[in-house]
């Protein structure tokens, strides 16, 4: 069996499970976004009462973090009030950042564990070794009233990455060419397992990325087997008790490719689907309205830091606004420790509260039609930050600080 | 719930995303009357206007990726749509739908096969799809599993029903 196999086995108390198979498994941690209010209503109108274990819930005010319009604010003052009523005391208010990465900041992200949110990006907890999935609103309600949800027994994919990516090079340039390639359906409804020479090299926030972007590809979870990288993260993190599965050797994958990075080129994603997938001198003088540096993709201090690099005593563009949004309150403080906020606000970037921000398209960063963005987020559909007019193209860090450097589209390597 | 189903298609291409069906400008409505002015709002903001209760959404692969975002699905629900075929669903949309007891038709090629304002009939447990009378492509059939929660009007009820009893297997 695949260690993915074997970590749904022991939730669903079986000896093992078959590709295909329905299970029902325990749920370790079930998170809810403030966007999901329609999951208290589901747990209400299935006849729930009290949450069946309150310490396995996490409410994040994350999309709307702090609240702009009055409904965002009605609906988050409802998520705290059912946390108080329920005895949920990990109520992740404003002030936390995006469910991803406090999850890895407090530690409650670690191998063999089912993390479930209502948020398509939970396959980042793969990197360090969980069965982390998205769902809707109804099916976290199921949660929160049994403690269990069903799955399919996913096929397992790999896709090995061989060679050290070269300077400026990054995580997410490696996996929007894997996208590209594979193309954005490649993996739906299945689980994606990341191998290859190139993790030996990848730290814990790279790993997240890759991880995290496995979604667009449509993977229901990803995974990283747990190395010498992961245990040092998770022995700085994690309290807890936790196990580790391995994969029988014998193991067949549904599917298993494998590519080159060794000499990969900084890759973007161009308008409007995350598989449109080109060499950055496909695009190089395209004109940036504005610059974005964030979200559970690429918001984390390594990435600040990449930017604060570029920008160190340079100021950014004239006519190009640079967007910075720390994805959690952790993220913000090693920022600001290391100086790279000082740096940046003195080159000429915005920062926004630690959150999810213009990522999802609601507030905090909006672009107007016929503006083009270049992002390290992972969604670049029409009106996905604003007007479907608008233009959205998906890179690594450091292609985003190069480009609000610069005012357009340009090689980040040279800028290294 | 009705085993045949007929309506007029609305026929779309690959890779219909979330965003496209349910804008994340809106995901701050929680009343269904509200989420549902604005069903495929950002593939095309007149759909509402057209749509009639039991038509159907044909689309090609992946349909539904990107956010987890339920509204995607109540959405649809709201404005009556009787069911979506698709060459491919993605998997957190395919869940809340059927969750929602909303219909899903998986049947490879579909897409190329009907056009917008095509008069459909389908057959929910052979997987039959005709176009006027004459049957044009057999989808595959839905698990039990699935057919069992669309025959129960939804997920909630079927849970409701499992505390209701106190089995929480």
């Amino acid at each position: 069996m695949h260690a993915i196999e074997k970590l749904l086995a022991k939730k669903a108390g079986k000896r093992s499970v078959k590709t295909g198979e329905i299970i029902n498994c325990e749920i370790d941690m079930a998170g809810i976004n403030d966007l999901y209010l329609q999951t208290l209503r589901s747990f209400f109108e299935m006849g729930g009462t009290k949450v069946h274990d309150p310490s396995k819930v996490i409410m994040f005010l994350d999309h709307y973090a702090p609240a702009s319009t009055i409904t965002q604010a009605t609906n988050q003052k409802q998520f705290r009030e059912f946390c108080w009523d329920q005895g949920i005391d990990l109520l992740m208010d404003i002030d936390q950042g995006v469910c991803h990465q406090v999850l890895a900041d407090k530690g409650l992200a670690y191998p063999g564990e089912i993390v479930v949110i209502t948020d398509s990006h939970t396959t980042t907890h793969g990197a360090f070794g969980a069965f982390g999935t998205g769902v809707g609103a109804t099916d976290l309600a199921i949660i929160l009233a049994t403690g269990k949800l069903w799955f399919r027994v996913p096929e397992i994919i790999k896709i090995n990455f061989e060679g050290k990516l070269p300077k400026g090079v990054y995580a997410k340039d490696a996996i929007l060419h894997a996208i590209g390639t594979l193309g954005a359906d490649y993996a739906v409804y299945k689980a994606v397992e990341f191998g290859g020479s190139m993790l030996e090299h990848l730290s814990i926030s790279e790993r997240m990325a890759l991880c995290n972007m496995s979604t667009e590809m449509g993977a229901k979870a990803s995974y990283i087997q747990p190395d010498a990288i992961t245990m040092a993260f998770l022995e700085e993190k994690v309290t807890r008790a936790y196990e580790i599965y391995h994969t029988d050797e014998d193991f067949v994958y549904a599917d298993e490719v494998t590519f080159d990075v060794s000499n990969l080129k900084p890759q973007l994603a161009a308008p409007s689907s995350v598989d449109n997938v080109f060499d950055v001198s496909q695009f190089i003088g395209r004109h940036i309205d504005q610059a974005y540096l964030g979200s559970c993709t690429g918001g984390r201090a390594d990435d600040i830091g990449i930017a604060a690099h570029i920008l160190q005593g340079r100021k950014v563009a004239p006519r190009t606004r640079f967007v910075i949004v720390p994805a959690s309150k952790g993220v913000l403080l090693e920022a600001m420790e290391k100086g790279y906020v000082k740096t940046l606000i003195e080159a000429g970037a915005t920062f926004v509260t630690p959150g999810c921000a213009a990522c999802l398209g609601t507030h905090e960063g909006m672009i107007a039609s016929g503006e083009t963005c270049i992002t390290t987020t992972n969604r670049n559909f029409p009106g996905r930050m604003g007007d479907t007019k608008a233009e959205i193209f998906l890179g690594s860090p450091a292609a985003v600080a190069a480009a609000a450097l610069m005012g357009e589209i340009v090689d980040p390597t040279l800028y290294m | 719930m009705q085993k045949l189903l007929s309506g007029n298609a609305f026929v779309f291409g690959k890779n219909v995303d979330t965003d496209q069906i349910y804008p994340g400008r809106f995901v701050e409505f929680t009343d269904v009357e509200d989420v549902a002015k604005y069903a495929m709002f950002g593939a095309d903001p007149e759909f509402t206007c057209k749509v009639k209760k039991g038509d159907f959404i044909v689309a090609g692969t992946n349909f539904g990726c990107g956010s987890s975002r339920e509204h995607a699905a109540i959405t649809l629900k709201a404005v009556g749509i009787g069911a979506i075929i698709a060459e491919s669903f993605a998997r957190i949309f395919y869940r809340n739908a059927i969750n929602l007891g909303i219909p899903l038709i998986v049947c490879p090629n579909i897409s190329k096969l009907i056009q917008t304002g095509d008069r459909l009939s389908l057959d929910l447990h052979s997987g039959e799809i005709r176009l006027e009378k004459s049957l044009i492509a057999t989808a595959e059939p839905m698990s039990e599993y699935v057919l069992n929660i669309l025959e129960s009007g939804g997920i909630k009820p079927l849970i409701k029903q499992q505390l209701a009893t106190g089995n929480r297997a």
